[in-house]
C-alpha cells in the first residue's frame, strides 16, 4: 500500500500527528507568564468538564441509592414537599438566564453591564440558598428529620450535597467578579475565559437541581 | 519544515524558598516523590501490620510490640488486618504507581513542562497526606483501629461502638479519611486526563504516547468516575454512624444480645453494590500503571518495540471499560439472583480476553529479543508472571458455583494478593530501578536489586502459593486463630512456613530501604540515558530541570518503542530525533 507508506513517511516528516500546539505549561495559579493562550483555555474546558463529569458520577451514586432504597421493605414514608421548592427552582432557572446576559456583556466589553447581571446572578444564587435554608427549616417545624424516614433522609443529603456545590458556584462567580484580571490576552486565563467556566458550572448545577427536584418529587 | 522543532515555552520560573521547593511545591516532579515516599512509608506501615498478624496465627500467645496488653486479641487482629488493608490499597497501590510515578514522568514523556493544574495537583497530594493522618489517627483513639475491613462492610461498619472495639471513633475516622482521600483520587484524575488531552507536545499523536502514559490516562479516567461514588457511599455511611439514619442498617438488628430499634429497613447489600461499584475499578486502579510499566520495561530490555502496540492500548482501554461491568463478582455469596450471578460471570471472565492479549504480547516483546536482565527487567517479567498466576484463580473465583465455596477461604487472599497486591508492587519496584536514575541522578545497586528480587520473587509465590491450598481445604479467611478447628490443626505447619518466608521476604524489603537510601547519596553518577531508552524522559538532564525542557519544548517523529530498526548504527531511535539527524546516524 503505496498510499499509506507516503503518508507515514508524511506524518513522520511534518512530526505531527497528535497535531496539538505547542503547550505552554500549566496553569491555574498565575505563577509565571503563559505561553499559548489558547492551550490553557482548552485545557481549563476539559478540566471542567472533567470535574462536572466526577460530580455527575456522585450525584448518580445518591441516586440509584435513592431508587434502591426507596424499593426496599415498607417503611418509606413520602414527605410533603414544602412549596419553597417551586419558588427556589424558578430563581435557580432565572439565574441561568442571567447568567448569560452576563457572560455576553463581558464578551461585547460592556464591562458595567456585566458586572450588573453577574450581581444579580450571585444575589439569585444567595436567594436559592436561602429558600433551601427555609425549605428545610419547614420540614423540621413539621417535625420531619434527616433521621425521621429514608424519604427525609435523602431529601436532607441531596438538597445539602447540592447546596454545598453551589456554594462552591458562588464563590467562583464572586472570585471572577472580585479578581483583578489582567488586561493582556497572552495571559493565562482571561476573565472571558473565566466567567465561561463559572457559568458553565451554573448551568450544571441548575440542570442537576431541576433533576433532583423531579427525583424527589416525582420519586416521593 | 524538516529543521529541529523545538517551541519555546515560558513556564513558570522555579521558586527559590525552600518550602515553595519542596514542601507546597507546584511542580510535578517533587509532587510525584512527595506522593511516592507517602507510599514508602505507609508500605512499611502496612508490612509491618502484616507480620505482627502472621506471628500471631502461629504463635498465638507470643507477646508483641505496640500491641495493647502484649498478647494480641482477636479484635486486635481485625483491626490490624482493616488497617493493612486500607493503608496497602490506598495509600500504597493506588499511590505509588500513579500518582507517584505518573506525576513525575507523564508530563515528561509527553513532552509537556507541568501538569495541566499544577495547584491542584499540589492540593491533591497535601489532600492524601490529610488522608493518611486521619486514617492513622484511628490507632490511636479510644477503642482503636476499626475491625470491618478495608471494605467496611455495613451493618458492622454502621452501627458505632456497639459493633466492637474500634467501630466508635475509630471507624469514623476511617470513613472521614477514606472521603477525603476520594476528593484527593479525584482532583489527580482531573490534572492526569487534561494534561494527557490537551498538553501533548507537537507531534505526539495518541497511537505514539509510551504505553506508561496510556496506562496512567485509562488507569485516571476509571479513578475519575469511580472515586465520587465512593465518595457518596462514605456520605451515606458517615450518616448512618453519627446522624441515625437507615441507609445501610436494617430492622430487627440483634447486636451484643441488644435489638437495635433505632434503625430499621436499611439495607447491607446497597453498600455492598456501591462499594465495590468503586472498589473493582480500584483494583485496576492500582494494577494498569504496572501493565504500562511492564510494557515499557520489557521493550527496553528487549531491545525490541513492544509486540502489537495498537492492541496493547485496546486491551488497556478493555481491561478499563469491563472493570465497571464486573462488581457483582464480589457479591456472588450476598444471595443475588443467579442470574445476574451469570452476567456477573461472564463479564467477568471476558476480562480474560483482554488480559491474555496483554500478556501474550508481552511474551512477544520478549520473544527473540536481545533481553538484558537488568533488575527492572527482572522485575518486569515477575509482573508477567504474577499476573498470570493471580488471574489464573480468577477464573476460578469468577464462578459462582466455585466462589460459593472458596469466597471466604485463604483462596481469595492468595488470588488477590497475588495480582493486586504483589504483581503491582512488582510494577512498582520496575518501576523505581528504572526511573531512578532519572529522578535522583544516580543509580541503584545492581547487585543489591538482583538479591532482592531474587529473595522477593520466590519468597511471594511461597507466602502466597500455599494459600490457594488452605482456601481449597476450606481454611477461612480473617480469623484470627485456627485452634478451634480440628480439621485445620494438620495444616498448621503451612502457616508456620508461611511465617517464616514472610519474615525473609520482609527482611528482603529492607534491601531494598538500604539500597534506596544509600543509592540517594552514594549511589553512581547517572548519565542521560542510561539504559539506551527512546522515550522523551530520556532526552533530559538526570534529574530534569524545573520546567523539564528548559523552555524547549520537543517535537515528536515516531513511536515510542523504535528498538533495533534495520539500518541504524544504535539500537535505538529516540522519539524527538528529527529526520536528518536519523540519516545522518545511519
Amino acid at each position: 500500500m503505496p498510499g499509506a507508506a507516503t503518508h507515514e513517511i508524511e506524518l513522520i516528516e511534518r512530526g505531527r500527528g497528535g497535531g496539538t500546539p505547542p503547550p505552554a505549561g500549566g496553569g491555574d495559579d498565575g505563577s509565571g507568564s503563559g505561553g499559548s493562550a489558547e492551550v490553557s483555555r482548552r485545557a481549563y474546558f476539559t478540566g471542567i468538564s472533567l470535574g462536572l463529569a466526577a460530580i455527575l458520577m456522585f450525584f448518580m451514586a445518591l441516586t440509584s441509592a435513592y431508587i434502591v432504597r426507596k424499593g426496599l421493605g415498607g417503611d418509606w414514608r413520602p414527605i410533603q414537599l414544602p412549596r419553597v421548592l417551586w419558588f427556589n427552582t424558578l430563581v435557580l432557572l432565572v439565574s441561568s438566564v442571567t447568567i448569560e446576559i452576563a457572560r455576553r456583556k463581558e464578551r461585547a466589553a460592556q464591562l458595567a453591564a456585566f458586572r450588573n447581571w453577574w450581581g444579580v446572578t450571585t444575589g439569585l444564587g444567595c436567594l436559592f440558598l436561602l429558600g433551601q435554608v427555609q425549605a428545610w427549616r419547614q420540614l423540621r417545624a413539621a417535625g420531619v428529620f434527616v433521621a425521621s424516614n429514608p424519604s427525609s433522609s435523602f431529601f436532607y443529603v441531596l438538597t445539602a450535597a447540592h447546596g454545598a456545590h453551589l456554594v462552591g458556584g458562588i464563590l467562583a462567580l464572586a472570585y471572577v467578579a472580585a479578581r483583578a484580571w489582567p488586561a493582556t490576552a497572552g495571559s493565562r486565563i482571561t476573565q472571558d475565559t473565566a466567567a465561561e467556566l463559572a457559568s458553565v458550572y451554573w448551568h450544571f448545577m441548575d440542570g442537576l437541581w431541576v433533576f433532583l427536584f423531579l427525583l424527589l418529587y416525582l420519586g416521593r | 519544515m524538516a529543521s529541529h522543532e523545538s517551541v519555546v515555552a515560558h513556564g513558570h520560573a522555579a521558586p527559590t524558598g525552600w518550602i515553595r521547593k519542596y514542601i507546597f511545591s507546584l511542580d510535578h516532579k517533587v509532587i510525584g516523590i512527595q506522593y511516592f515516599l507517602l507510599a514508602l512509608f505507609s508500605v512499611f506501615v502496612a508490612i509491618f501490620l502484616s507480620l505482627l498478624m502472621r506471628i500471631h496465627l502461629v504463635w498465638p500467645n507470643a507477646k508483641l510490640p505496640f500491641i495493647e496488653g502484649g498478647v494480641m486479641t482477636s479484635e486486635q487482629y481485625l483491626a490490624l488486618m482493616t488497617m493493612h488493608g486500607t493503608i496497602m490499597v490506598f495509600m500504597v497501590l493506588t499511590t505509588a504507581p500513579q500518582s507517584g510515578f505518573g506525576n513525575y514522568f507523564l508530563p515528561i514523556q509527553i513532552g509537556a513542562a507541568d501538569m495541566a493544574f499544577p495547584t491542584i495537583n499540589m492540593l491533591s497530594f497535601w489532600t492524601t497526606f490529610l488522608s493518611l493522618v486521619v486514617i492513622l489517627a484511628a490507632f490511636f483513639v479510644p477503642g482503636g483501629a476499626p475491625i470491618s475491613g478495608w471494605t467496611a462492610y455495613a451493618p458492622l461498619s454502621a452501627l458505632g461502638q456497639i459493633a466492637g472495639p474500634g467501630q466508635g471513633l475509630g471507624q469514623t475516622l476511617w470513613v472521614v479519611g477514606l472521603a477525603i482521600f476520594c476528593g484527593a483520587t479525584l482532583m489527580g484524575a482531573l490534572n492526569f486526563i487534561t494534561t494527557v488531552i490537551d498538553l501533548r507536545t507537537r507531534g505526539m499523536s495518541l497511537m505514539r504516547m509510551p504505553l506508561t502514559v496510556w496506562a496512567w490516562f485509562v488507569t485516571a479516567i476509571l479513578g475519575l468516575l469511580a472515586f465520587g461514588v465512593l465518595l457518596a457511599a462514605c456520605l451515606l455511611l458517615l450518616l448512618d454512624r453519627v446522624a441515625g439514619t437507615s441507609f445501610f442498617i436494617p430492622a430487627g438488628l440483634v447486636v451484643s444480645d441488644v435489638v437495635q430499634k433505632q434503625h430499621a429497613g436499611g439495607s447491607p447489600l446497597l453498600w455492598q453494590h456501591l462499594f465495590w461499584f468503586f472498589g473493582h475499578p480500584e483494583v485496576y486502579i492500582a494494577i494498569l500503571p504496572g501493565m504500562g510499566v511492564a510494557s515499557h520495561v520489557l521493550s527496553t530490555f528487549s531491545r525490541k518495540p513492544v509486540f502489537g502496540y495498537r492492541a496493547m492500548v485496546y486491551a488497556l482501554c478493555g481491561i478499563g471499560f469491563l472493570g465497571f461491568c464486573v462488581w457483582g463478582h464480589h457479591m456472588f455469596i450476598s444471595g443475588m439472583s443467579p442470574y445476574s450471578a451469570l452476567a456477573f460471570s461472564l463479564l467477568t471472565m471476558s476480562i480474560g480476553v483482554p488480559s491474555a492479549i496483554k500478556t501474550f504480547n508481552w511474551l512477544g516483546t520478549l520473544w527473540g529479543g536481545r533481553i538484558q536482565f537488568k533488575s527492572p527487567m527482572l522485575f518486569a517479567i515477575g509482573f508477567v508472571s504474577l499476573f498470570v498466576t493471580g488471574g489464573v484463580s480468577g477464573l476460578f473465583l469468577a464462578q459462582p458455583s466455585l466462589d460459593l465455596m472458596l469466597h471466604d477461604t485463604y483462596y481469595v487472599v492468595a488470588h488477590f494478593h497475588l495480582i493486586m497486591g504483589v504483581a503491582a508492587i512488582f510494577g512498582i519496584f520496575a518501576a523505581t530501578y528504572f526511573w531512578f536514575p532519572k529522578m535522583f541522578g544516580r543509580t541503584m545497586n545492581e547487585g543489591l536489586a538482583k538479591l532482592h528480587f531474587w529473595i522477593t520473587f520466590p519468597g511471594v509465590y511461597a507466602i502466597f502459593m500455599p494459600m490457594h491450598f488452605l482456601g481449597m481445604l476450606g481454611h477461612p479467611r480473617r480469623y484470627s486463630s485456627n485452634e478451634n478447628f480440628a480439621f485445620l490443626q494438620p495444616v498448621h505447619g503451612v502457616h508456620v512456613f508461611i511465617t517464616i518466608v514472610a519474615f525473609i521476604t520482609i527482611g528482603a524489603q529492607l534491601i531494598f530501604l538500604f539500597n534506596f537510601l544509600w543509592s540517594l547519596k552514594w549511589g553512581k553518577k547517572a548519565e542521560i540515558n542510561p539504559w539506551h531508552a527512546t522515550t522523551l524522559e530520556w532526552t533530559v538532564p538526570s534529574p530534569p530541570p524545573h520546567d523539564n525542557f528548559e523552555g524547549h519544548l520537543p517535537a515528536i517523529y515516531r513511536g515510542p518503542y523504535e528498538y533495533s530498526v534495520p539500518g541504524m548504527t544504535e539500537d535505538y531511535l529516540p522519539q524527538h530525533l528529527t529526520p536528518e539527524q536519523v540519516s545522518k546516524a545511519k
